[in-house]
């Protein structure tokens, strides 16, 4: 027990003795900790706002719909007889429709989408009354809008648009929990009108809207007995299953309408997943750095520690400890972080009454946070403060530095290069694990950089995105606010991704500063100038981070296939990868060049007297 | 400087601290060097002798007084003239031989070579011949941990002369060394003071400082004595006495 005390007592003077690099380390970890955190608590967040809006609007617990199949195809009128019995089937408790829909094309403020027109009664009905959240119902050529829709066309009451050219007023802003919210996936099987915004006419509206090109379709919304019993219900009447809305009848029960909803923020979990997992392996490649380079710092006190009696064990007990305990604090401070952050991630849009509110945290999430927080900085000390216990006491006292690698056939050929080259290859050689490190860093970035640029691509060119429409024209207003939510989570873990990867470029080129300052002393003393090293220095962080950078090209896409399980990935214009690699490149010579700075200004007498070999 | 000493140094100083922590580690030396010459500094430890050195080679700047080095003035030299200057006209022997650990005799010897540009085949050559001279040809290959005290030393001094400096700056060379050693290396000086050698050896040992034309004695960071010896008669008496205790 004194044992552990006497551990415990050393991690903590040490960790105050230099709080400022213990914090860095908890944010890096913090950071990593929190993405993954945030990934996990996104799982099923949107079902209570659901459940509200479901509830406010008295919505179905099955709706049905039969829409034509392809332009210039009618309704046929057994389709139509095939749907009306619908509403007197067994189970049925209410009903209302079939209520005829319209496939106009809506303009506002220059924005053309394509949209459900549904045609209502003036009354209220008794299923599926849309909650208006401004305005009023629909009346004679004024519509109402359904809310995430027109929140992404920038629409309000009061506004006017036109559908299929004919002037309409917006009467009122409604939602409803019979169309899953931005209308994503519900249509996505028809060709024709893949994934429509929804609005509100009145039934006389809706029949002079429907055309010989897109006739009228229906729709039916069905409360059951037993709400419970709507998926079994629609499979009844639905035997082929619900998977995309092609045309013809189609029955879907609630439970599904709130799936939809739930693929709303189904991206940004995966997203924040694979984001979370790759700054995971960030903050083990920055803890190694951070942790090597301290230990190379903590020579004389290891020595000191041995010296009075301290054995192996608790020298490396102490190393350990020091680090557990950071990363116990930077997990917990990483689940708050997620937890609190969770909701600015979560809300469902504006289709959806209510929010989400912060998800709950669960042990298993908590534990598994923690976790691997511990596996990763277990996994990044444990080298160095096995080698550090087993430093002989002679050595470390005298602050003796780690004998470096040596590599002949690297320095016969660097004598032939410039001489920031020549330093360049022989700094790096010294240290080949920490070159292995630094460039494994930028490939993890660089990979993830280069996936978000594959997800880009694919969000703007795939045959879903706005291209993909019926008519090239349309704007698909709805889905482009869902890119944008996508393109939110993307920029927030790339920034994540980029900041943890300058910690690592500025920590390793201070690391490789500590390690070699004997070296470059001796080497400035034999008359190699300030600025040759300064570049040399540089130099050996680019060359890794080079092979880095076009390793994280090919990382990127294998990221973003696994990611996307599979689907088609579009290929992002050559020039977008090029700049990613050269920017890197660009970016680490600049973070370099301020610890290269730094070390050119160290004095060269004060290291030489200090050190000898 | 009109005259022609090679180094010249009027009040120089070099201060570190401030305030009550002042240390003042060089006071206001005056010292002149001629080409050729071979002068030794004496003195305890830590009176500034190591000091002085490092300002006489371009390694540290003084915070006072004046130093020219061939006719130029170094406090005016840039940090790349210094460099420059170190790599081109100075020669640096270190007590702790500052050897590159991961570098073979060799490599280590031609680094400098290759620092002032010097295609890489006849650094080479030059590292080879001036390992032969210093008596460690049969050990080009091997890493500075494989080498005796004497050996090390002996490959730092084939690199100080790598690019034929007009100075060569030694810091207790023998510090680290056995007499058998200190003979070697006394006997490598001695050498390089035929060829007309211009050198500067600081060292505590005074059996070092009377083989040297001229001995000063340093204290408190100033020069307190100076001694013109008979360098020859002198030299040979100390590498008798060594040769004596090397071989009981």
């Amino acid at each position: 027990m004194s044992r552990l005390r006497v551990i415990l007592r050393l991690a903590g003077r040490d960790l105050r003795h230099r709080p400022g690099e213990a914090v860095m380390l908890v944010v890096i970890m913090m950071a990593a900790t929190a993405a993954l955190a945030l990934g996990l608590l996104l799982q099923g967040t949107t079902a209570h706002p659901y459940q509200t809006t479901r509830e406010a609007t008295s919505g179905p617990d099955v709706l049905a719909t039969d829409f034509p199949s392809g332009a210039g195809t009618p309704v046929s009128p057994a389709a139509l007889k095939q749907i009306a019995p619908l509403a007197r089937a067994q189970g049925v408790a209410g009903n209302s429709g079939p209520l005829p829909v319209a496939f106009p094309v809506l303009t506002f403020n220059g924005r053309t989408d394509a949209v459900l027109a549904e045609g209502r009664n003036l009354a209220p009905a008794a299923v599926d009354q849309p909650e208006l959240t401004e305005g009023s119902w629909v009346h004679a050529d004024a519509v109402v809008i359904e809310r995430s829709f027109a929140d992404a066309l920038g629409v309000h009451a009061g506004d006017r648009i036109t559908l299929n050219g004919r002037p309409f007023t917006v009467a009122g802003v409604a939602v409803t929990a019979a169309f899953p919210v931005n209308g994503v996936g519900f249509l996505e099987g028809s060709s024709q009108w893949p994934n429509p915004g929804l609005i509100w006419t009145t039934t006389a509206d809706a029949e002079t809207l429907a055309t010989r090109q897109y006739p009228l379709g229906y729709v039916l919304n069905l409360k059951l007995t037993n709400p419970a019993e709507a998926e079994n219900f629609a499979d009844r009447f639905d035997p082929g299953g619900y998977t995309d809305n092609t045309g013809g009848l189609y029955v879907i029960p609630w439970q599904l309408i709130s799936h939809q909803d739930g693929l709303v923020i189904a991206h940004e979990q995966k997203i924040l997943l694979v984001g979370s997992w790759l700054l995971a392996l960030l903050a083990a490649g920055s803890l190694a750095i951070v942790v090597g380079g301290r230990m190379a710092e903590q020579n004389r006190r290891v020595g000191l520690l041995k010296a009075v009696g301290g054995t192996p064990a608790l020298v490396a007990g102490v190393l350990l400890a020091e680090y557990l305990a950071l990363a116990v604090i930077a997990a917990a401070a990483g689940v708050v972080v997620g937890w609190l952050s969770a909701p600015l991630l979560t809300n469902p849009g504006t289709g959806l009454l209510g929010s989400a509110g912060a998800p709950h945290l669960t042990l298993p999430v908590i534990a598994l946070v923690v976790g691997i927080a511990l596996a990763v900085a277990t996994l990044a000390s444990y080298i160095p403060a096995l080698r550090a216990a087993r430093t002989s006491t002679v050595d470390a006292l005298a602050d003796a530095a780690r004998p470096p690698r040596r590599h002949a056939r690297l320095i016969t050929y660097s004598a032939r290069l410039p001489v920031p080259l020549l330093l360049a290859l022989r700094l790096a050689s010294r240290r080949p694990r920490r070159v292995l490190l630094g460039g494994l860093s930028i490939a993890v970035t660089v990979s993830g950089i280069v996936a978000v640029l594959f997800a880009r691509a694919t969000l703007t060119l795939s045959p879903s995105g706005p291209a993909g429409t019926a008519d090239p024209g349309l704007s698909d207003v709805g889905f482009i606010s869902q890119t944008a939510r996508e393109n939110r989570v993307l920029l927030l873990i790339t920034a994540m991704l980029i900041a943890l990867a300058a910690v690592n470029v500025i920590f390793t080129t201070w690391a490789t500063v500590q390690d070699s300052r004997h070296a470059a002393a001796v080497t400035r003393a034999l008359g190699a100038t300030a600025g040759q090293f300064i570049t040399g220095l540089s130099a050996a962080q680019i060359l890794p981070a080079t092979g880095g950078a076009l390793a994280g090209i090919a990382g990127g896409y294998a990221l973003f296939t696994a990611a996307d399980q599979g689907a088609s990935a579009s290929q992002p214009p050559a020039w977008w990868l090029v700049t990613a690699v050269l920017g890197t490149l660009i970016a680490v010579a600049v973070l370099t060049a301020i610890p290269a700075r730094l070390a050119a200004r160290l004095p060269i007498a004060e290291t030489l007297q200090g050190d000898g070999t | 400087m009109m005259d022609s000493s090679l180094i010249r140094a009027r009040a120089l100083r070099k201060d570190y601290g401030t305030g009550e922590g002042l240390v003042r580690a060089v006071d206001g030396i005056d010292l002149d060097v001629a080409p050729g010459e071979r002068v030794a500094v004496m003195g305890p430890s830590g009176c500034g002798k190591s000091t002085l050195l490092h300002l006489l080679g371009g390694l540290d700047r003084s915070s006072g007084g004046e130093l020219w080095f061939h006719g130029r003035r170094i406090g005016q030299l840039g940090e790349r003239a210094l460099a420059e200057m170190r790599r081109k006209e100075v020669g640096f022997v270190f007590q702790a031989f500052h050897l590159m650990e991961e570098l073979t005799a060799q490599e280590n010897v031609e680094l400098p070579a290759l620092l002032a540009a010097v295609p890489p085949r006849a650094a080479r050559r030059r590292a080879r011949d001036l390992l032969d001279r210093v008596g460690v040809g049969d050990r080009v290959g091997h890493l500075p941990s494989a080498l005796s005290g004497g050996q090390r030393q002996r490959v730092a001094i084939a690199r100080a002369l790598v690019n034929e400096p007009v100075l060569v700056l030694a810091d207790e060379p023998t510090g680290n060394l056995d007499s058998a050693a200190t003979l070697d290396v006394l006997r490598i000086f001695e050498e390089l003071h035929a060829t007309g050698q211009t050198l500067v050896i600081v060292t505590h040992d005074e059996r070092i400082g009377v083989t040297a034309d001229r001995l000063i004695s340093m204290h408190d960071g100033a020069f307190v004595d100076e001694t013109r010896l008979s360098g020859g008669r002198r030299s040979l008496g100390v590498l008798i006495g060594l040769e004596e205790r090397a071989s009981e």
